[in-house]
Parts: C-alpha cells; structure tokens; sequence
C-alpha cells in the first residue's frame, strides 16, 4: 500500500506542477507588436561575408542592407546605394586598363543617413576597409573571387561616394549585391590583430549584439545559440519605422514541431526562405490552412534531371527527347504539389525578363517517346524493356539525394512513367553530402541525377553550361558542367552574354540560349520549387522573393493589421 | 582499490587517444567535406574560391596529418573551433552537456524512483493480475516511439490545453534559471522518463523474482524476518548489483538516447549537437562530442565496479593470493 501512495503522489505532483503552470500557454502568446518567426535551422556565423547559409541571410536580411539587389520583381535595385551606376548617365565609364583590356568603372554613392548602430556614420572608409578583407587570402571570406578577381580597385571619391573599378567589361557592373560592408571602425583592430584568425575572432561571433555592426531596421539584440535571435528597432536606421517592437527568430528543426509551435501559438509565422517544404504547407493548409494565410511562392530553385552526355544511351539526342516526352510533368505538379510549383521547360524561370517562349516544348505524348526511342534504335521491346540491335537493354541508373521524400516519391512517378515507354530506370540515391561532395562533383554519376540549381534572376549559367566547367582530375574537379556539355554556340553566346549590355541586344542571345537548351537537353527540366509561407492573418506587408535574396531585406514594410 | 582505479583510469586514457584516432579517421573517410557544403549553399562561390578555403581549413591535407595537428593542440589544451557555431568547442560543448546532462539526470532519477517500486511490487505478485497490468504497461512503455509520444505531448500539453511551452529551454529573453526552465522540462523529461521507465521496472521485477527465490531469503522468513525487510533489505540489495550494471553502461548511450527528444522539443543538448556535427562535417565538435560519449561510457564502467563493491562486501578489488 505503500508503494500504491507514492505512485499516486507522483501522479499528483505531476498533475499539479500542469495545472500550477497553467496560463503559460497564453502568456506565450505573442503580443501583435512582437513577431515569432520559425526557422529550421540555426546560423552558424553572423559574418555577412564568411559561410553563405538561408538561415543567416533571412535574419541579417532585417539588421543589414547590400548596396544592391533585386527586389521581389527580379528588378536590381540600390538599397544602400542611392542610385544604381548607368552609362547614360556617366556613372559608369568604360576604360582601358593598362595592360589594354577592355574594362569599366561604376560609382556608387552611400545612402546619406546610413549609420552603424552605435551612431557612427557608415563611409566609404567602412567600404575600403571590406575590400581590403575580402581580398585578403587568410580571411576566411567566402566569395573572395568577387574581392580579388573581379574587381581590382575601389576608390573613395569622398566619404560617401566611391568607384568600384571591373576587371573587365561586364554588363553586371551595377550589381554590387555581395560586396557587404563591415564596420571598420570595429573590426579592423580584430583583423589586423591576425588576419588568419580573422573569421574566429570578429565580433560578428564574438560580440554578436554590438550595435555597432548592423544598420538596418533592426539589430541583433540576444542571441541564444542553436535557439533563437532576438531582433529589436535600431534608433540609428535612416528608412521608415518598422513595425514590431520585437522580432524573434527561433529554431525549431523538426517540422512536425514546428507545427505543433503554429498551431500553439509560440510561432507567429514560418518564413519560406527558412521553414517547410512544400508537400509539408500542402499538407498543413489541408488542415489548419483557416486559421492562416499560406503564400505560395515559385522561385528560382530549378529541379532538374542532370544526364551524363558521355553514357553511350544519353549521347543520343534522340533518347534524351524521348525520356522528356515521357514524363507527365502537369500531372506531377497536380498531383504531388497541388499545382503550385510550375513545369520548367528549361533553366530560365519564367518570371526572368529574359524568358522567352520561342523554343520547343515537350508535352506529355508517349507515342511520341516510343518513336523516337525507335528511331534511335531501341526497337526490340523484352519483358516490357528496350533493347537494341545489338541486344543492349535500356536501362539506366537514376540518382538522387537519400532521404528527401520529395525527390523519392517524384523518382518513383518517373521509374513508372518510363517504364510504360520500355525504359527501365533503376534507383540508386545516395545521402546529399556523397552525392555533392563526391558523386557529382567528380562526374561518378553513370546516368542520371535529380537535384537543383539555386541562382540570381538573369544569371548567365556559365559554370553549368559552359565547356570549360566539365569537372576533370586535371583541373582539381572545378567547374559545375557535371553532364559534360559541349556546344561552341553556347559557349560563344555565355562569351557573348557578360558583355552584352543593352536588353535589346542581350534578349536575342538569351532566346537562342533557351532554344539551344531545349534542343539539345543536357538535362531534363522538371519544375521551378516553390517556397511556402505560413503567415498568420494579421501579419501584413511581406512579399517572398523567390530568389536568394529574402523577404527581410523590406522587412520595415511588415505591419500588425 | 586506488591501485584499481589507477589502472581503470590509464586503460580510459589509452582508449580515448585510439577512439579519437578512428573516430577523426571516420569522418575524415566520409565524402564531402565543409567546402562542399559551402558550395551547396552559395551559389556565388567559385571552385577558386572552394580550393583556397580548403587550403584555409587545411583540408588539402592527408588525414593523418591533420589528426596529428588537432592533437597536438588537443594536449595543448586548445580544442579547436566549431566550424558550425563559430565558436571554440568547450564554449558551444560545456552548455550543452549541462543541459542534456540536467534532462537525463532528472529523467533518470524519475525512473528509477517509479521503476524500482514498481518492479519490486510487480515481483511480490508475480503472475497476479497487478503484475500483469504493470507487464502490460511495460511493454506498451517500451514499444511507443519516443517521437510519437512527444509529439503526443506537444499536441496535448502545448496544443489543446495551452498549459506547457511546445519546445524550446526558457523564455525568450529570460534568465534561464532554474525556475524559468522548469515548464519546458515537464514534456522531454515525461518523454524519456515514460520511455526508459517500462525497461527498468522489468530488469528490477526479473531480478527481485529471482532473488526471493534463493535459500537465504527462505533462511530469512524462516528466522521470522519481516517479509518487508526480507523484500527492501536483503532481496532488493541484491537483485540491484546487475541492475546497477544496466543503468552504469547506459550512461554511454545517454546522448544517443535524448537526440530524437531534443529535436522534437528543441532542446539543446549533446545528442542532437553531436549528429550535427557530424553531418555539417563540425570534425572538432564531433569529435570532442563522441569522446565525452565514450569517456562517459568508461566512467559508467568503472561506477558500476565500484557500485558492486558498495553492494556486496564480498566483492574486492584488492589482489589475492591462491
């Protein structure tokens, strides 16, 4: 009996410690001026410059402005600049550099209320002083290609105005988007200190909440590493007042937590650049979707099937057209993302104003696969799979990253889809890290591999299309052509497109590019990703992207309705 | 007996250093390595960019090389730094370890003080219908996964009645005291505890049977003991020493054992820094992380040595003579 008391006095004090914690659910709830956004994953530095991650791109979106970027209409824009450089209006200059290259100079002029959170204003010294980190070796700078190849000087003109000087001519030199300015007043005497342990030692991760290093809306406030970031209105931001006393970005790595957070009101809003998938929102809107406002936003995420060129079966143009008139990609995106995420006809997403719709499409027709596989010679149909004359069976390996369902299930509608048309696909995924680190970087992959590519609107896709991208032993495996593709047109037209300026001129480049790529199909398109938006009603003024650059960056424009 | 833990402690040393040689051989086999994942996160970056950063972090070289730089400052006393956090691994470990460290200690202790009783009641009436309701609720303990069942908790607790946080370790902007924490302990120290707590009440119920059954309890009743001291006292001593072995060696598994609740609640702890790093390839924080697990393991060892001394006088650990 005793026992049978002091079970029932645990049981008690449990129930009691419930009931004495009462209330806390709703004191949890967010007040209208405070926002909770959900994240999956935590930043591993808060550098702008060192370790690109979504995570710490969407919050430093809120305490940061880039000189330039493109807004939620894929249009560059100034957002710490005044005004973008332009030809006509002489702040850019096309120059010879002294070994005769063709080059060009563009100036830049800082907003004039920019100051850094503790009040000091931010000049041209602050620019000086990023370059000169950037372009050092041992800093830890992670797009260094931009600070020591791409440009090779800055000159301050006077406090606030300065003139980027190109390595050579290229239509993009009004895009500063990843030259992101550090406070030198605080973090020169950490650099010069030792510059190779640099990227240990700023302040960005060792005194995270400095007012000092930010300049947006808000500032980094507390940071609770692996928990969350609290973000609270900088006095110093020269733009117009935000709207929240209190943003939170918390980390909730599991996503069936992270609706239990919605759903309890502990988050406020998941931010598509940092949170579900979409089969997950589907899955969400489906049952809770009254109670929030789920924004469906496509982007710049291009799912793709990559073939290796040099497989004797995919060498056949013939074949790959085949394998693409095969698939139902409509149905696919019905069926398995409620039509949200768009069919990608090739690497350009529609939204691009350089889109063009002037080249081949293939529609669903199976008819039309099965004559070309047999005019590619794949006639002899054994146990329902193609063989050649020579007895060969059409069979392929099909890769993809292990462990992601979308990908899996979508690879399951392939296998089936092909099989109908007598080709037979055997699966083999392999975890991301094997499949990028080794897989296809290394060009292991035998035939084929579903992943996707993350760009910038009009990005000219040199390092996936052009020939001197094909990853080899002799060049260290550097490059991202891992299909193999070698076409001299596009290699003449990527040339061609860097210093192509005009929209007038460069549209027709862009048009062939598409039709080359439709023609010859180096990989099959499948959809543009989308990202989803958990919002809930009351939150107003956020507009998703849909490419790298995230929603934070007018983050003062959100507002409590 | 220090002769004893002397040797114990040497033989740990020894082990930690070939553990740390296979374990950074591991992950160092394994494919990829950061920069891949940079590339994969940075459209911007260049192979330029990749192969001098590479050279940065000396992933250019052999990997006993680099095995050797990280010990030697290992022994120096500088662990190195979290390429996941940015900071130097005692400062993202040391909480870390405290808090997991706070989450099993508390869960343990619970389940030991609902599973011993328990068994010990369950093994009193063995076959009964209590004891099989007590088997019943065992089985249905050690079957339920522990996702599911936070996962319950969250929707239930945190959901539907609002009474306890859905996850995280303390307020946002709090102190983290003690106080503050203890709502968001409530749901993943429910979760282990209801977890573990069916495993050590069959351990404790078979071991007790076992022991009523020997002669020196007949021995005892027969000298007119009280049955509650022949239970509590002497059968109960005894049937702890392999139960002292089973909770000693599962000290090791500890992290392992909290990864799937701490991500379920968003608790910070070792298990899920660990996995982490060693997906996010975080080699000094894995490997720190996975030497604690095996130091932790040790010291289970050599605690439920000791443990049986504590329990039975008859074991020693001087050396004798034959």
């Amino acid at each position: 009996m005793a026992i049978n008391r002091t079970l029932l006095g645990c049981a008690g004090a449990a129930l009691a410690l419930s009931v004495g914690l009462g209330g806390f659910g709703s004191a949890a709830l967010a007040a209208k001026d405070e926002l909770v956004i959900g994240a999956v994953q935590f930043p591993g530095t808060f550098h702008p410059s060192i370790d690109a991650m979504a995570t710490k791109s969407y919050i430093l979106g809120t305490a940061r402005r880039p000189f330039t970027t493109f807004d939620q209409d894929w249009k560059l824009i100034c957002l710490l600049c005044t005004e973008l450089p332009s030809l006509e209006k002489g702040t850019a200059v096309e120059v010879t550099r002294p070994d005769g290259t063709r080059a060009i100079d563009a100036t830049f002029t800082i907003q004039p209320g920019a100051t850094w959170g503790d009040g000091k204003p931010l000049t041209t010294r602050d620019v000086l002083f990023t370059w000169e980190v950037g372009r050092h070796p041992l800093s830890g700078v992670t797009n260094a290609q931009l600070f020591s190849k791409d440009i090779v000087g800055i000159t301050a003109v006077d406090d606030k105005t300065f003139t980027v000087h190109w390595d050579k001519y290229r239509c993009s030199y009004d895009s500063i988007n990843d030259l992101l300015v550090l406070p030198e007043h605080l973090e020169r005497p950490v650099f010069e200190a030792d510059p190779a342990q640099y990227r240990n030692r700023t302040l960005y991760d060792t005194d995270r909440t400095n007012p000092g290093l930010y300049f947006g809306p808000y500032r980094i406030s507390r940071v609770e590493s692996g928990a969350y970031v609290v973000l609270e209105p900088n006095p110093t931001w020269w733009g117009d007042k935000p709207g929240f006393k209190r943003i939170v970005v918390r980390t909730i790595e599991n996503t069936s937590a992270m609706e239990a957070n919605l759903l309890s009101g502990e988050v406020d809003y998941v931010a598509g650049e940092v949170g579900l998938s979409i089969e997950q929102a589907l899955a969400f809107e489906k049952r809770h979707g009254q109670r929030f406002k789920v924004v469906y936003q496509p982007g710049l995420f291009f799912e793709h099937i990559d073939l290796n060129l040099d497989n004797g079966i995919l060498a056949d143009v013939r074949v790959r057209r085949a394998l693409l008139s095969a698939i139902d990609r409509d149905a696919i995106s019905r069926q398995l993302f409620g039509g949200k995420q768009p069919v990608a006809h090739t690497g350009v997403n529609p939204l691009d104003r350089f889109y063009s719709e002037d080249f081949t499409r293939y529609p669903f027709d199976p008819a039309a696969a099965v004559k070309l596989l047999e005019e590619a010679g794949w006639t002899e149909l054994r146990g329902g799979i193609r063989h050649d004359a020579a007895g060969r069976r059409l069979s392929l390996e099909f890769q993809s990253t292990a462990g992601n369902r979308t990908r899996e299930l979508v690879q399951q509608v392939l296998q089936e889809q092909w099989r109908k048309v007598g080709v037979e696909v055997r699966i083999n995924n392999q975890p991301a890290r094997v499949l990028f680190g080794e897989t296809m970087r290394e060009r292991k992959f035998p035939a084929m591999a579903m992943f996707a590519w993350l760009s910038a609107p009009e990005n000219i896709p040199r390092t996936i299309l052009h020939s001197t991208m094909i990853p080899t032993p002799e060049n260290g495996f550097s490059g991202q052509n891992y299909v193999g593709f070698r076409d001299a047109e596009t290699d003449r037209i990527i040339d061609d497109l860097e210093v192509t300026c005009g929209e007038a001129e460069a549209r027709p480049l862009w048009t062939r590019l598409q039709q080359i790529y439709a023609e010859q199909l180096p990989a099959l398109p499948l959809y543009f990703r989308s990202d989803s938006y958990i919002m809930p009603p009351w939150l107003d003024g956020v507009r998703p992207t849909g490419h790298q650059y995230p929603s934070t960056l007018w983050i003062e424009q959100w507002r409590s309705k | 007996m220090l002769r004893f833990v002397s040797v114990r402690l040497f033989e740990a040393l020894v082990v930690l250093l070939i553990m740390s040689f296979l374990i950074y051989g591991l992950i160092g086999l394994m494919p990829g390595d950061p920069i891949d994942l940079m590339i994969n996160a940075d459209p911007n970056l260049t192979a330029a960019d990749a192969a001098r950063l590479r050279e940065l972090y000396g992933l250019d070289q052999p990997i006993w090389e680099r095995y050797l730089n990280w010990l030697s400052a290992a022994l120096q006393g500088d662990l190195g730094y979290s390429r996941l956090f940015s900071r130097p691994v005692p400062e993202v470990l040391a909480p870390r370890l405290a808090n997991t460290l706070l989450l099993l200690g508390i869960s343990f202790a619970l389940s030991l003080a609902i599973a011993i009783p328990l068994g010990v009641f369950a093994a009193r009436r063995p076959y009964g219908a209590a004891d099989t309701a007590i088997n019943l609720a065992c089985f249905a303990g050690i079957s339920v996964p522990p996702f599911w069942l936070a996962l319950l908790f969250i929707i239930l607790f945190a959901v539907v009645l609002g009474v306890l946080p859905a996850g995280g370790m303390a307020p946002v902007g709090g102190t983290g005291g003690l106080w503050e924490r203890l709502p968001y302990l409530v749901m993943p120290v429910a979760t282990l505890t209801l977890v573990s707590v069916g495993g050590y009440t069959r351990f404790v119920r078979a071991a007790v049977i076992e022991q009523l059954r020997q002669d020196y309890i007949r021995t005892a009743r027969a000298k007119g003991v009280p049955e509650r001291s022949v239970v509590w006292r002497h059968a109960l001593r005894n049937a702890m020493i392999p139960v002292v072995t089973i909770v000693a060696l599962g000290f090791g598994t500890l992290f392992s054992g909290a990864l799937v609740t701490e991500t379920m609640f968003a608790y910070l702890g070792m298990g899920k820094l660990i996995y982490d790093s060693i997906l996010g390839n975080d080699y000094n924080i894995a490997l720190v992380g996975l030497l604690l697990a095996t130091l932790m393991t040790l010291a289970g060892n050599l605690l439920a040595d000791l443990g049986y001394a504590a329990l039975d006088p008859r074991i020693t650990f001087t050396e004798t003579r034959t």
